[in-house]
């Protein structure tokens, strides 16, 4: 495993709700990436966007550790929950809410709070961006 | 393009009920593909739509998807 490997293994695991995309949440750069966000506002979920533009790298390990080709990816507690698709089929139905709920408690509504935190070598990880 | 996707799919969902390829830009590199299949009965989202990546690996790895919109259903 790499260092970024790591580095996104602890971000995945520590985050309870973490949205890999194209930009930040402030400014988003592709409209897969902006369903997703858009799914998890829907419910009023806080989350933490990890922006996958700045290096190349972030976006090949991160397919590596999940499985899963395409970006955006958001994570609930750890597990790969889908893309944009499914995030926004699972807002629709009232299964995100209740994925929420089972993964976290009550504890994933905390006032919709977002934020944007950078992932790559060069910068502290958990540095706040946006 | 989109014949090759259908293609692909075809042969790698042999069962479905249904399989559709929607160009969504008529740009040749933006799609929205349905699958209809009762191999996604008991499977999780998740995995439903890594058997649609699976199928669609070649052109998700030679860049000719640029955006790819996935909707799966089980048979019923």
């Amino acid at each position: 495993m790499s260092d970024l490997s790591d580095r996104i293994q602890e971000t995945i695991d520590a985050e309870p709700v973490v949205a890999f995309i194209k930009g930040t949440h402030e400014q988003c750069m592709c409209g897969n990436s902006e369903r997703a966000l858009q799914a998890l506002r829907s419910v009023g979920s806080s989350f933490t966007a990890v922006d996958v533009l700045p290096d190349p790298a972030i976006r090949q390990e991160l397919s590596g550790l999940s499985s899963w080709p395409t970006i955006p990816q958001v994570f609930v507690g750890g597990e790969l929950i889908g893309g944009a698709d499914i995030v926004q089929e699972l807002a629709a139905t009232g299964d995100l809410e209740a994925k929420l709920n089972e993964k976290l408690g009550d504890s994933w509504r905390n006032g919709g709070e977002e934020r944007t935190v950078a992932m790559t070598d060069r910068q502290d990880p958990f540095r706040v961006v946006g | 393009m989109s014949e090759r996707l259908q293609t692909l799919l075809d042969g790698a969902f042999p069962d479905a009920k249904n399989v559709d390829v929607v160009d969504r830009t008529g740009g040749g590199d933006h799609f929205h593909v349905t699958v209809v299949s009762p191999r996604f009965e008991g499977l999780s989202l998740v995995d439903q739509h890594r058997l649609v990546y699976d199928a669609l690996a070649e052109p998700l790895e030679d860049g000719t998807i640029h955006e790819l919109r996935i909707t799966t259903r089980g048979d019923a």
